[in-house]
């Protein structure tokens, strides 16, 4: 359980975290996202005590991280840069980790077998791919046996194997009862695992919601309808819950609160042709973007729309 | 079977809740583990130890063999003794050994290293305090060692000479021990001065300095001033603390460890507080 309170960090005239609010719950995935910048990193790193907050706090199962006896035993946390020395190799770094906290010599072998480091654990940590360093920072953040996992982008710079392997340690670490919080700055990445979502721009909350709720505000399915009399399907298909929207002199309709199937059998009915009649789910990256586009901090331009995009 | 369920569900979870705690022990040994996995201690602890045995032997062949061919000496060595003869390598040592204590807490935060740590023990004090015990006692050992054997070495070579001395002789002991004390304490002021600046370069800097250019500095201010201010500077106050004769101008023993002390605590002071006051 992680609750930050109007949490706020400053650094000089420019504000990186600002009144946040938000609860990470246990036993779900939460997905912490935002664009590049958004201050994800910042509040983590406040969670675990780093960074000192500017104002507001935030605490781990009831307790400002630093005062609980065993931290590592609290949260494990899988920090965006790298946070070993690279002459130490991966064994003694998780060694002297454990040895601050007394954790035995064993649950060190067992997070060396489970991040998949048996082969390279004696190896100089500085000469790792970037995929065997973040194996390296979970084992490390899963070595107190944490009530709350946090990760920092772990995916990134991950092959495919190792995405893999990140979502599924996800859904199991969930399963089992624990706080997971997770930071991306892709959507797509975050709702294959995450149920809840606490969305930020610009160190501000933006949404605090769960994967559906996301989709149905941004529109939730429409379908995508064409026909030579676009007129008079609209006015077979009007109904309580139904909303058509359309160009003018176009053939083509965007219903929404009726299936493709009900929308095929009332205009058979009808006697309606039909040329087209497609599903469209709203893309979560889509709502994403609408959310977030005015809290991006660097926007990108392509040479052909110049004007308007400007924000 | 409602019971069966419950009995196993406790069976799962009670031993995988062992109880952890972080203690000032467990942080001691964590950073005694952390300082011998890494290459760089066994090499520069290896130097420093090269230093001051290598230089002592040396200064003690140089002494002899000039003594033997009868040239005018220099007044350093005209005054030389066994003893002053083989602490000759102090000055490169302290390089060394300071310069790790700098690696120890200014590499941490070069690395990235220091998340890792703080994480581990938030209340980031005990950290601090481990690293400059741990290692400033690693650098006395070492030192110690390196000075007793210097002086084996160097006491035999210059035997028969007006610099011999054996470790009987008044004040051997104590100077070997003080230069041994020196060396560890410098250790920790490295330690210091690298958890205060959090840079390897700016760390390696005023250790320098403060040891090496700083006498020489003083040494362009007025004589009046200078007589008050020189035998206070950390490298005079630790040099009476191992020197084995003292003139008017310099500290008695006791009196230059404690003003090397004060600027070793003045160091760790400093240290403790941007440790707890600044991000990482």
């Amino acid at each position: 359980m992680i609750e930050a309170q109007q949490l706020t960090k400053r650094y000089g005239e420019k504000t990186a975290v600002d009144c946040l609010d938000f609860t990470v719950k246990p036993g779900t995935v939460t997905g912490f996202l935002g664009p590049n910048g958004a201050g994800k990193s910042t509040t983590m790193r406040m969670i675990v005590g780093l960074d000192a907050p500017t104002s507001g706090s935030v605490t781990v199962n009831g307790q400002r991280y630093a005062r609980h006896r065993a931290p590592l035993q609290e949260v494990g946390a899988l920090l965006e840069a790298k946070s070993i020395h690279p002459g130490r190799s991966a064994y003694n770094h998780l060694r002297a980790l454990a040895l601050t906290h007394g954790i035995p010599r064993r649950r060190v072998d067992e997070v060396v077998e489970l991040a998949g480091l048996g082969s390279v654990a004696k190896k100089r940590a500085g000469a790792f791919s970037l995929g065997m360093g973040q194996r390296l920072g979970i084992a490390a953040a899963l070595l107190g046996d944490p009530q709350t996992v946090m990760l920092d982008e772990p995916v990134n710079g991950l092959d495919s194997e190792g995405v893999l392997w990140i979502r599924n340690l996800l859904t199991s670490l969930a399963g089992q009862g624990r706080t997971v919080f997770v930071s991306s700055h892709l959507m797509s990445e975050v709702s294959l695992v995450a149920d809840h979502l606490i969305i930020v721009g610009r160190g501000r909350l933006l949404a605090d919601t769960t994967v559906q709720d996301l989709v149905r505000q941004a529109g939730g399915d429409a379908v995508c309808v064409a026909t030579d009399d676009p007129t008079r399907l609209r006015d077979v298909l009007a109904g309580p819950g139904v909303e058509i929207t359309g160009r003018v002199g176009s053939e083509e309709l965007q219903v929404s609160g009726m299936s493709a199937r009900e929308i095929g059998l009332t205009a058979a009915e009808h006697g309606i042709p039909l040329f087209e009649l497609t599903t469209k789910a709203v893309s979560l990256e889509e709502a994403f973007m609408d959310l977030t586009r005015d809290a991006v901090e660097y926007h990108g331009t392509t040479g052909t729309e110049t004007s308007g995009s400007a924000a | 079977m409602s019971t069966l369920t419950a009995t196993a569900e406790t069976a799962r979870t009670a031993p995988a809740r062992p109880v952890y705690r972080v203690t000032g022990r467990r942080v001691l040994s964590s950073e005694w583990a952390k300082l011998w996995s890494l290459r760089s201690t066994w090499i520069t602890l290896g130097l420093g130890l090269l230093f001051l045995v290598a230089f002592g032997v040396i200064a003690a062949s140089h002494y002899k063999s000039s003594l033997g061919s009868g040239r005018h000496m220099d007044r350093d060595f005209a005054t030389a003794t066994a003893a002053s003869l083989s602490l000759f390598g102090t000055n490169f040592a302290q390089l060394a050994l300071g310069v790790l204590g700098v690696l120890i807490t200014a590499g941490e935060y070069s690395t990235g290293m220091i998340r890792s740590t703080l994480a581990a023990v938030p209340r980031r004090l005990p950290v601090l305090w481990s690293k400059a015990a741990v290692y400033g006692l690693v650098a006395l050992v070492v030192a110690t060692v390196g000075t007793f054997a210097a002086f084996l070495v160097g006491s035999r070579i210059v035997s028969g000479t007006p610099a011999a001395m054996g470790l009987g002789h008044a004040g051997v002991v104590r100077s070997l021990l003080g230069a041994g004390l020196y060396l560890g304490l410098v250790g920790v002021i490295g330690t210091a001065l690298g958890a205060l600046l959090r840079s390897v370069a700016g760390g390696i800097s005023v250790l320098v300095a403060a040891l090496m250019l700083v006498p020489g500095l003083v040494s362009l201010l007025p004589s009046s001033w200078q007589g008050d201010i020189d035998p206070y500077l950390p490298s005079h106050a630790g040099e009476s603390v191992f020197a084995l004769t003292h003139d008017a101008t310099s500290l008695s023993p006791g009196a230059g460890l404690l003003v090397f002390l004060g600027w070793t605590a003045l160091t760790l002071a400093a240290a403790a507080y941007r440790l707890l006051r600044s991000d990482v």
